[in-house]
């Protein structure tokens, strides 16, 4: 414990773990009662000349009637994707996560993001058919209705485009909330069919090293993927959080590779052909290769590396005066499992572990917690996260010094880079606004 | 990007070993096909040109096509100022900013140029060029990009020799994981 977090813990019941008053985790865990009290000390002096109750008005008669497809209270409608073509421009479309308006790990399917390259098809899941072909001992034709009398699979996991955070290359901070700079992941629970069970059936040439996906869109949108990876967790998914597809995700059917760059995961899929090397499709050969500061470019970087960020409080919240709040967001790794997620609220001097809900699954979104005393002073709110294959999040200077950053900011729709992964910063000022800052 | 410290892996190559040893039962409900009526969806072409279909097109060729049905988006010439990237471009990479991405600084194989066109363009009617006329678009942005002659025709035969010039720039980022 150093001299600020000392000072801090003065006149308090919670144990303060680190500066700027971030409380011990296990306060949020088996110490309720413990931490009842100290947040009952510090409000009780306010309950005399309350307002006496009454029953407001939708106590007092029927409410309205049962939709057969329930939607989110008419008071939720700030809670949307924010999208940046929505007249359907000939270019691409992109709907962007609200993480800092969600909680817990799961995307509601109608805000999950989704990026569309010619517009959602319209796909009469009768007339789908999937082909495998190629490199294969039989090619085969499946359809929906076929897939759907296979052993069926479900995983949680997260999807992430390639550039999302791509905001953050630039040299300063962008003044943009967690939707417009991380808003291109999410985490849904996918049902499906296993990829090796229907290369199984098709029997895989030894001589293929690769597959070609392919969509049934209008770009024909096409990816190589090892055919490592389809062999490995690969899957056909079905169903997203236990309903269909969504159209915007890839209905009727998608590739889904688990921990892999969004893009490779196919939507609308039609065609798998396994060939010997990869096509070297515009999405893997231009669109997806990473420019780097000594003029190389990386080439089929594949994997979402762990990253974290805060999502409460975060930029464009203001906090409503000091006082106990709880520190949350999201950790995640293409590699596998989060082992654990740090938090500073002191710019990185000090850190506290924060709380990890379980289940902790692997490549999905795991929520970390923290309670932390705001004294009114300026401070930093950091998350960094370790997955458990030893991988840890870089600092932003770390980050830089490998891939560099622009040379000045970037339209913040644009996707300057890709696969951005450093610790995000938001500074809380003494008026409790918050803001995105690098630390 | 990431830091890494060694870990047992002892444990992941346990499961992964009963998994495939337990090979369960399945339906076998696909349709089986043979590649001829597969054929009309098989666009898929490889960088050693594996997949050009027959025919053939000429930068000449490609002009019309182009100012007919590529510069409402491309501009004309495919030099840019409408809703779509120019495709003819000169100059070199500074930084690491993905705008500066051209066909003739960046792509590393032209035969990707005639896969996308064929499965992609244009934007509003996909696929509905002829062979013949993809080829000639093709010739027609590499020539413009003086990657090859005005005068050299592309075909399954040419397109894949056609040298970008940045192709061997790249790093495979993950090499264990292909």
């Amino acid at each position: 414990m150093d001299k600020s977090a000392d000072r801090n813990v003065r006149n308090q019941d919670l144990p303060v773990v680190a500066g700027n008053g971030l409380i011990d985790r296990r306060a949020l865990l088996g110490r309720g009662v413990m931490l009842a009290g100290a947040m009952g000390a510090c409000v009780a002096s306010s309950a005399a000349g309350a307002e006496p109750l009454t029953d407001p008005p939708w106590s007092l008669e029927i409410g309205e009637a049962t939709p057969p497809y329930q939607t989110p209270s008419k008071f939720e409608t700030k809670v949307v994707r924010t999208l940046s073509n929505p007249n359907n421009e000939p270019r691409n479309s992109h709907a962007r996560t609200p993480h800092h308006l969600l909680q817990g790990t799961t995307t509601p399917n109608g805000l999950h993001f989704t990026i569309n390259h010619g517009g959602i098809p319209v796909i009469d899941p009768d007339q789908h058919r999937l082909v495998i072909h190629g490199l294969v001992k039989q090619p085969l034709e499946f359809s929906l209705e076929t897939l759907s009398r296979y052993p069926q699979v479900s995983r949680v996991t997260f999807l992430e485009c390639g550039g999302n955070s791509a905001p953050m290359f630039s040299p300063q901070p962008m003044q943009e909330t967690v939707q417009a700079l991380h808003g291109l992941v999410s985490c849904a629970e996918w049902t499906g069919v296993k990829l090796s069970t229907l290369l199984e059936e098709t029997g895989v040439d030894p001589a293929a090293k690769w597959m070609v996906a392919e969509g049934a869109d209008s770009p024909h949108l096409s990816r190589s993927v090892p055919v490592k990876k389809a062999l490995d967790d690969a899957m056909i998914a079905l169903y997203q959080n236990g309903e269909r597809l969504m159209p915007g995700n890839g209905y009727p059917m998608r590739l889904l590779l688990p921990g892999y760059e969004g893009n490779m995961n196919v939507k609308f899929l039609r065609r798998i052909k396994l060939v010997e090397q990869p096509a070297m499709s515009m999405y893997e050969s231009r669109t997806y290769s990473q420019i780097l500061p000594d003029g190389k470019a990386y080439r089929f970087y594949f994997l979402q590396e762990v990253k974290s960020f805060i999502t409460n409080p975060s930029h464009g919240m203001a906090l409503k005066g000091p006082g106990l709040y709880e520190i949350s967001g999201i950790a995640y790794s293409g590699t596998g499992r989060i082992e654990k997620v740090m938090v500073s609220a002191d710019g990185g001097k000090s850190w506290a572990q924060a709380a990890l809900q379980e289940p902790v699954l692997s490549k999905a979104f795991t929520r970390f917690r923290l309670p932390w005393r705001w004294d009114g002073g300026p401070a930093t709110l950091q998350s960094r996260a370790w997955d458990e294959a030893g991988n840890v999040q870089p600092t932003r200077a770390e980050f830089v010094a490998v891939r560099g950053e622009l040379t000045k900011p970037p339209p913040i729709l644009s996707f300057p880079n890709q696969h951005y992964n450093s610790i995000t910063s938001w500074a809380v000022g003494t008026s409790g606004e918050v803001k995105h800052v690098y630390a | 990007m990431s830091t890494r410290r060694p870990v047992l892996f002892a444990a992941a190559f346990l499961v992964a070993t009963s998994a495939s040893l337990s090979k369960a039962e399945t339906p076998h409900l696909g349709k089986p096909l043979d590649e001829a009526a597969i054929g009309y969806w098989d666009i898929s072409i490889l960088p050693d040109g594996t997949g050009l279909p027959k025919g053939s097109g000429t930068p000449a060729q490609g002009a019309p096509i182009f100012a007919e049905k590529c510069s409402a988006c491309h501009g004309d010439n495919g030099k840019g100022g409408g809703i779509a990237a120019a495709l003819v471009e000169e100059h070199k990479i500074v930084g690491i900013s993905a705008s500066q991405k051209t066909i003739k600084n960046f792509w590393p194989y032209a035969t990707t140029i005639f896969d996308f066109i064929r499965r992609a363009m244009p934007f509003n009617a996909p696929r509905s060029l002829s062979d013949d006329e993809v080829y000639a678009l093709t010739a027609y942005i590499l020539a413009e990009n003086k990657l090859i002659g005005s005068g050299d025709a592309m075909n399954a035969e040419t397109l894949p020799k056609v040298k970008m010039p940045n192709r061997d720039n790249f790093i495979i980022r993950f090499p264990d994981r292909i």
